[in-house]
């Protein structure tokens, strides 16, 4: 299998905040903490975009290398989970992510900063698959019941694709080829690297 | 002389509050995760693909993304 991506398609996206709802109903997520939200491009200018963006589990994540605990680590379908007992939420991620998914709960001691929660692809945490402690921690494992991120599938348009990096690349590639416009992936680059063959300038030389 | 002991002992109480919200937690190295496809989870698991076997579990995600997300494959592209 290769890696699980998202892909957000920006011609698609209608700001309906589908994606937004589903996530939040289906795990739970606390007041002020946002996993996925819909951020609008260029707003009040016409031909305006909007797009969902939530953690991109992203192939070199710079949390990972910023984090001082080392509690995140990377499942074999590439998706970037974190060990919430590790985690001392320092905020280390939140500078480094390039897309603002790390959320910090302040519903500790006198307001205090909790310990980062950010989008699990809904692939849960380290405790057991699908107990109550990874329910509470880190919401619902739809990945171990054998279903995709809960955003990915509601989403009416079908704006939000998410699941193996080549099959929603290809159903995206369909479709760019078949309305002729709208290649733009924003946030793949620099999530994921740049895509093969990107890159056409020529290497520079020395004269 | 009364009112400071009271002052004290409600200040007392006051910092003690906070303990009661805190839950236990364990400290140490960071846990293994089990992988996705090696545990069921209960009653809510998508049929179509055998627990622990990762190549039913990967085909059944792939199809599950081909038809839940890819609507040319029921209208066609036109």
């Amino acid at each position: 299998m290769a890696r699980m991506k998202f892909i957000c398609d920006a011609e698609r996206c209608i700001e309906c905040n589908g994606c937004v709802t589903a996530c939040k109903a289906e795990h739970e997520v606390p007041w002020g903490v946002n996993r996925r939200r819909v951020v609008t491009l260029n707003d009040g200018v016409p031909g305006e975009k909007s797009i969902s963006v939530a953690c991109m589990h992203c192939s070199d994540a710079p949390c990972m290398a910023v984090c001082p605990v080392d509690c995140f680590y990377r499942t074999d379908e590439g998706v970037v989970l974190h060990d919430k007992d590790t985690c001392i939420g320092c905020g280390y991620c939140s500078y480094a992510c390039p897309f603002g998914a790390p959320q910090f709960p302040s519903n500790g001691t006198f307001g205090l900063r909790g310990k980062m929660d950010k989008c699990t692809f809904c692939a849960g945490g380290p405790e057991d698959n699908g107990s109550a402690a990874e329910n509470e921690k880190y919401g619902r494992n739809r990945l171990a019941e054998g279903k995709l991120p809960i955003c990915a599938e509601m989403c009416s348009t079908k704006a939000l694709l998410g699941g193996d990096g080549d099959v929603v690349a290809d159903i995206f590639r369909t479709r760019v080829l078949t309305r002729g416009k709208g290649s733009e992936v924003w946030g793949w680059g620099t999530a994921y690297g740049k895509p093969s063959g990107g890159d056409t300038k020529p290497a520079p030389t020395k004269s | 002389m009364k009112p400071l002991i009271a002052g004290g002992l409600a200040a007392t109480l006051c910092l003690g509050l906070p303990g009661c919200g805190e839950k236990p937690q364990t400290a140490g190295a960071r846990k293994a995760d089990t992988k996705a496809y090696s545990a069921a989870t209960g009653t809510d698991t998508a049929g179509g693909w055998k627990v622990g076997d990762k190549t039913s579990w990967e085909a059944h995600l792939a199809t599950r993304t081909k038809n839940g997300q890819n609507e040319y494959t029921r209208t066609g592209a036109h």
